[in-house]
């Protein structure tokens, strides 16, 4: 007793007391500056591979261009006159090229150096001047003035990713070509501009002719089917095991199951759909529709347990009220409960779909790794997806690709936070206190 | 079972009985929560169910419009009837008994819509109107009753969360008006609230009582003496005594009233 009056009587700060009050705090800024410098950690680690993703792809958004006079000669392109769109698409335009090259270095003379001279500029110079005459017939016969993609090697000599002071043996581009690029620069027919061509095109071997449309739009078809597929059943399902269904033996295996299935590695799902989608259904290989039905089995788990913990988090004073007022299990479930939950379902199916747009693996198992050129216009159009897009360049040999693997990387990245935008966009629309 | 001690002293003409429950057991899975209850609610009084915590007061009155239909395991034996009917007949339509037989809980729990979608919501699932000026006027004369009308008339579209608690309480009675219903079961009406809130909800409570028969959980006595005419004593899951409210609380029969009732324990 007499020890309980002592401490009553001492002032609040001092003995014991205040040393452990001093430890107290002082454990609590220990432990704010661990939780400071773990933040600190990994913004840095973000910051190191966003850098290193600009700072090697920045270059890809540009392209280095050359202007050119070109002779649409008519005796090449329509002997006949008869301006068929059939024979237009077929004429040497090639021809009209070399001819334009010839007359920008009339001092060069040889069967090598000539074609040397010509690689310069990239084959899309010939698809270029094709499409303008395919567009506009008139032309023919007149000389046009166009800026043509230069090649690739001439591309990445200027953007300094190919060096002039190493020995010429160690450089893909000889003292010749250099010779021959000094002078085109020096008329001032070369210019660096916004590469357009990289938003519009699909694949393509020419690192210089190659563009991301066409992955981009595999990924969005892709992702489309995985959403009207994933989206759907996991909310029904998270519903009924949530709201419906009865707690037993079944409902908990059901439920186990669901856990397992979002830990296994992606690429068994990629085998999965092989197996079952392409081998026994006998769908396209390639196809989005294969690749959506894919990664909607593997976004479906991560949808219907988000969804679940989002229906469970709904107070049950609000079902109390709706039950309360006579309202059926389903007039309380579809009125109360899936709106209030619907905040932490949308988020939960978009980190699933932002999941399913990263997904590489299982798109390889089922032939979504071919080279396409084409823009797939549709579910059953081959085509391929952004990562898979990224995998391939990174594992092109020509040093054009590696900015255009950075580049692609960032727009995938892009796309991604759009969609995680958008996640929080939604959540701050839906949400609604109680 | 030995008999439960129970008297009813009559103090004035019995009142018609609105409810009649005859030997009610109740069980949450194995656990029993209420043994043999035989309780008449008198039609457009207010009843009041008292006890220590955990008594089954409330679980008796959950039972009245099957509220416990929604928990797993629970079960209901015996019967209780609303006017001759009884309410666990399979026949009968649980959507209709809570029609009914209205609820209001111990937390307010306003839904997240506006004022006017709340007191409109029981309305629209019953189909108890056909076009909006009825609608309206159903909202209004809710509003009304429950004494809240004068304070939200301007601003029925903003949400009922951002109300008061006491203003929440007197919104949730007026959505359980909306769709007329016979009964009012309140579950600890006024233990959220402060004094004055509470003192609101025991004016109107006793002004819905001419139209309504009331049956209200409380753990405050000298609410149970203010609001009631007649007042139920649960102890440990058996009704221990039942009777008009002034008896309780003046002349208890029996021992373990008394000593709840002057604050032996509870």
């Amino acid at each position: 007793m007499t020890d309980i009056a002592e401490t009553r009587t001492t002032p609040l700060a001092a003995g014991r007391a205040a040393d452990r009050i001093r430890k107290r705090y002082a454990a609590e800024r220990r432990f704010r500056l661990y939780g400071l410098v773990a933040v600190c950690v990994s913004i840095a680690f973000l910051a190191l591979m966003l850098l290193s993703i600009v700072s090697k792809g920045y270059t890809a958004f540009q392209q280095t261009m050359v202007y050119v006079d070109v002779h649409l000669d008519e005796s090449v392109i329509d002997p006949k006159g008869s301006r068929n769109a059939d024979d237009l698409a077929r004429a040497n335009y090639g021809a009209l090229i070399r001819k334009t090259v010839a007359g920008l270095f009339p001092e060069v003379s040889g069967r090598r150096d000539k074609r040397k001279v010509r690689k310069l500029l990239s084959p899309g110079a010939t698809y270029d001047v094709r499409a303008m005459v395919m567009d506009d017939p008139s032309l023919i016969g007149k000389r046009i003035s166009l800026w043509v993609p230069a090649s690739d090697d001439f591309d990445q000599l200027l953007k300094g990713n190919i060096r002039r002071d190493v020995p010429e043996s160690d450089r893909r581009v000889s003292d010749k070509e250099l010779a021959w690029i000094d002078s085109l620069m020096e008329k001032g027919l070369v210019e660096k501009q916004f590469n357009t061509r990289f938003f519009t095109a699909g694949a393509s071997q020419e690192p210089e002719l190659a563009g991301i449309l066409g992955a981009a739009v595999g990924s969005f078809l892709t992702l489309l089917v995985t959403f009207l597929v994933s989206f759907p059943l996991g909310i029904m399902t998270a519903t009924y095991l949530e709201e419906f269904a009865p707690k037993n033996r079944w409902t908990d295996l059901i439920e186990v199951n669901i856990n397992n299935l979002a830990a296994v590695p992606s690429i068994v799902f990629g085998l999965l759909g092989l197996a079952v989608f392409l081998n026994f259904f006998g769908l396209p290989r390639s196809a989005p529709l294969v690749g959506g039905l894919v990664l909607a089995l593997m976004t479906l788990p991560t949808i219907i347990i988000t969804s679940r913990a989002a229906l469970k988090a709904v107070p049950p004073s609000i079902r109390e009220a709706a039950f309360g007022m006579g309202a059926s299990r389903l007039q309380v479930v579809v009125h109360h409960v899936v709106p209030l939950a619907m905040p932490g379902i949308l988020t939960g199916s978009i980190i699933g779909m932002a999941q399913a747009l990263g997904e590489t693996a299982p798109l390889l198992m089922i032939g979504m790794v071919a080279f396409v050129a084409d823009i797939p216009t549709g579910f059953f159009d081959p085509a391929t997806a952004l990562p898979v897009q990224v995998y391939l360049w990174a594992d092109s040999a020509e040093r054009a690709f590696v900015e255009r693997t950075s580049a692609a990387i960032m727009v995938l990245l892009a796309f991604l936070f759009i969609m995680n935008l958008f996640a929080v966009y939604l959540r701050k629309r839906f949400e609604r206190r109680w | 079972m030995a008999a439960v001690e129970q008297t009813i002293v009559e103090t004035q003409p019995a009142p018609v009985p609105k409810i009649t429950a005859r030997s009610v057991d109740m069980y949450y899975g194995e656990k029993q929560a209420l043994f043999d209850v035989d309780l008449d609610v008198a039609e457009r009084h207010v009843t009041a169910l008292i006890g220590p915590s955990g008594c089954g007061k409330s679980t008796f009155l959950r039972c009245i419009n099957r509220m416990n239909d929604v928990i797993d395991g629970a079960r209901v034996e015996g019967t209780i009837m609303l006017d001759g009917e009884n309410i666990y007949d399979k026949a009968l339509d649980v959507v209709q008994l809570r029609a009914r037989v209205g609820m209001v809980f111990q937390k307010p729990n306003p839904f997240p819509k506006s004022i006017y979608d709340n007191i409109a919501y029981g309305p629209r699932i019953h189909g108890l109107t056909d076009t909006k000026d009825e609608l309206d006027h159903i909202v209004a004369t809710s509003l009304e009753k429950a004494g809240l009308w004068n304070e939200v008339r301007d601003r029925l579209q903003e949400p009922g969360t951002g109300l008061s608690g006491g203003q929440q309480q007197r919104l949730c009675i007026a959505r359980a008006i909306a769709v007329s219903p016979e009964v009012i079961l309140m579950d600890e009406p006024c233990s959220a609230l402060d004094p004055i809130a509470t003192a609101k909800i025991e004016e109107l409570i006793d002004e819905l009582k001419e139209n309504y028969t009331i049956v209200i959980v409380t753990h405050s006595m000298q609410q149970a003496a203010r609001v009631s005419q007649f007042t139920a004593f649960f102890h440990l899951g058996k009704l221990v005594e039942y009777g008009a409210t002034e008896n309780i609380f003046t002349n208890p029969t029996d021992e373990r009233t008394q000593g709840y009732i002057t604050g032996r324990f509870g």
